[in-house]
């Protein structure tokens, strides 16, 4: 009896030893080898691998950064220059880490456009979108706390002006604001907790959540463009007549995807870190100064669309509100979409319309988000506030009764 | 095993869980508690001792207190005079809805008329504003009585840190406590002199 039941080759041997004690081989199956995947992935698929890709790099660089790196607000600005300058490969291993925060969000974003276009958040995969939206809320998280770590100028405005947010909440807000900073302004104290939240509890969550998200995802399958379930369609032995199996399939597209990315990533840490001041932003080479505003604070571009809708709304707690009600509505995508059509390949123009304008107003507002505004920028900042929580007003109505074009019972490619 | 439901084993399970929970919460008490203000950063958010006998009008001068800038700024009288006519232009012209000790509830915002001693700090989204003491036109106002203005996202401030109307910031700067210990000195952070040596 202390044999596997497992009925494969591997039951004997090394891998039955172990086996029998820990589900290698079954998991494997499950996760790789024998997990279905529809066959018409295409360039919009590569996103979810490529975010794993990342994550292990900023895991990796985050490492061997906390080797050379402190958390004391009188050193940390000088142990950023000095792993740049004399920690061998240093640089390399910073810009790698800067770079990487920048690829993940890109990476996420188009992860999230593709589950939008193709509606692989509707049912049954409502908890693999909520769960991914959780990550992206550890993502933010994490990437606004690290941002304070080099304690540069704009690290010291950029976390007082974000958590001053919290201090704008009626009644609570002087108590919570001196409970996140654990001083009466952004100081060391706070420092050394964002370091601690940076590098230790949000990692733990983000992998957590990474495990829950792509356990959800293999109970559920994967989405594909045309937005049909393929297992409504089974062969004999139960497998999707429409699936391919993982592994090799998908491992062999994804290294494909990888290598691009890696190109295009490598490019920018050798050639362009900075990004014109967009990945690390130039008045952060200078050490934080409580008592030198930078003449125009704005966080770093993956936050600027949200930041532009706070500055819409002229009331901060207002502001505030609004702000998470736009990060909200997200969350709550899976039931305002109430048609019976997934993919964006058979609904019809007023959705094209109403999705293109979204995705529109979302790239602009980032756009708004970064630059000093006149009257004009502040009237169209407010006009594209209004079509981003428009997209789910109209979502909710128009996808009770919508038509659309016929759906094909398998895949098309 | 029978499916009815032991009634006294089931009150022994919601007793249990619920004194599991209470303890559970005030496990959490410490760990919440320690987020807070340590005894140093109180300490060191103390008071701040300033000189103003050098200061000369329309001069600020800027001491820190619990790490915020303290800006303290010579008024003369064309400067007061500016208060009364600016009203219409403020979203709160008589600090009702703003942060001053009770000394301060006036029109000059302040103990002494001719000195402002202001918190430096946008009401806004904790930027520093910047002092912009003579009554010239500005870039950001071509009619400037003299004041504040912020940076960041444009909030501008009379010559007693009130907020004009349009502008991002909803309430007056805030004034801190603070006590003149003679003509020339003054002490940020407290209003009464007991305890100060």
């Amino acid at each position: 009896m202390g044999k596997a039941v497992n009925s494969s080759k591997s039951s004997s041997g090394l891998m039955g030893w172990i086996d029998a004690r820990l589900p290698v081989t079954k998991a494997y199956k499950e996760h790789l080898s024998e997990y279905y995947a529809p066959s018409n992935f295409n360039f919009w698929y590569f996103f979810g691998s490529l975010s794993l890709l990342v994550l292990v790099n900023q895991l990796i660089t985050g490492i061997w950064l906390t080797m050379h790196y402190k958390p004391d607000a009188a050193q940390a600005f000088g142990l950023v220059e000095y792993i740049m300058r004399d920690v061998p490969w240093g640089w390399l291993i910073r810009y790698l880490h800067t770079t990487g925060a920048s690829a993940f969000f890109i990476v996420i974003y188009l992860h999230m456009f593709r589950g939008l276009m193709y509606g692989s958040y509707k049912k049954p995969r409502e908890l693999v979108w909520l769960l991914g939206m959780f990550i992206y809320l550890a993502l933010m998280a994490e990437a606004f706390m690290g941002y304070v770590l080099p304690w540069g100028n704009m690290s010291f405005w950029g976390a007082k002006v974000i958590t001053q947010l919290f201090g704008t909440i009626p009644g609570i807000g002087e108590t919570l604001l001196e409970g996140i900073r654990g001083d009466y302004n952004v100081s060391d104290a706070t420092l050394n907790r964002f370091f601690a939240l940076h590098v230790v509890a949000l990692p733990i969550v983000l992998l957590l959540l990474v495990v829950l998200h792509i356990l959800a995802l293999h109970t559920v399958g994967s989405n594909n463009p045309d937005g049909i379930e393929i297992k409504k369609n089974k062969d004999e032995n139960g497998i999707p007549k429409d699936g391919i199996p993982f592994h090799p399939y998908y491992t062999v597209k994804d290294i494909f995807g990888v290598c691009m990315f890696l190109l295009i990533f490598f490019m920018i840490v050798f050639l362009k870190p900075d990004m014109g001041g967009l990945f690390l932003e130039h008045d952060n080479y200078n050490i934080a100064d409580p008592g030198s505003t930078p003449e125009h604070i704005k966080p770093v571009w993956y936050f600027t669309p949200f930041f532009a809708i706070l500055k819409v709304i002229p009331n901060p707690f207002g502001g505030m509100l609004v702000m998470f009600a736009a990060i909200f509505a997200l969350f709550l995508l899976p039931w305002l979409d109430r048609s019976e059509v997934k993919s964006i390949r058979y609904r019809l123009m007023p959705f094209k319309l109403a999705f293109t304008a979204f995705i529109t107003s979302f790239v602009v507002l980032g756009y708004l988000g970064m630059v000093a505004w006149g009257p004009g920028e502040k009237l169209l900042a407010q006009v594209l506030t209004g079509v981003y929580f428009f997209y789910f007003a109209f979502i909710f109505f128009y996808s009770k009764n919508e038509k659309h074009k016929p759906i094909p019972e398998r895949l098309t490619h | 095993m029978t499916e009815e439901v032991n009634e006294s084993r089931r009150n022994l399970l919601i007793a249990t869980s619920a004194v599991g929970a209470i303890g559970a919460g005030f496990a959490a008490v410490p760990f919440i508690k320690s987020w807070m203000p340590s005894e140093r950063a109180k300490a060191a958010g103390g008071v701040v001792k300033a000189n103003i006998s050098k200061l000369e009008v329309g001069q600020k001068i800027q001491v820190n207190w619990r790490s915020q800038p303290i800006f303290i700024v010579k008024r003369d009288k064309a400067l007061l005079d500016t208060l009364e006519g600016l009203k219409g232009k403020l979203k709160d012209p008589d600090s009702n809805d703003s942060i001053q000790p009770e000394f301060a509830e006036n029109i000059h915002r302040s103990q002494n008329k001719e000195i402002l001693v202001m918190v430096g700090i946008c009401t806004h989204l904790g930027c520093s504003p910047k002092v912009y003491a003579e009554i010239v036109p500005q870039v950001f106002d071509s009619e400037w009585q003299g004041g504040f203005f912020c940076p960041c996202h444009g909030s501008s401030f009379d010559i007693s840190g009130r907020v004009y109307k349009g502008s991002p910031a909803g309430t007056n700067m805030v004034i801190p406590p603070y006590v003149y210990v003679d003509e020339n000195n003054l002490i940020v952070g407290t209003d009464t002199l007991e305890g100060e040596a």
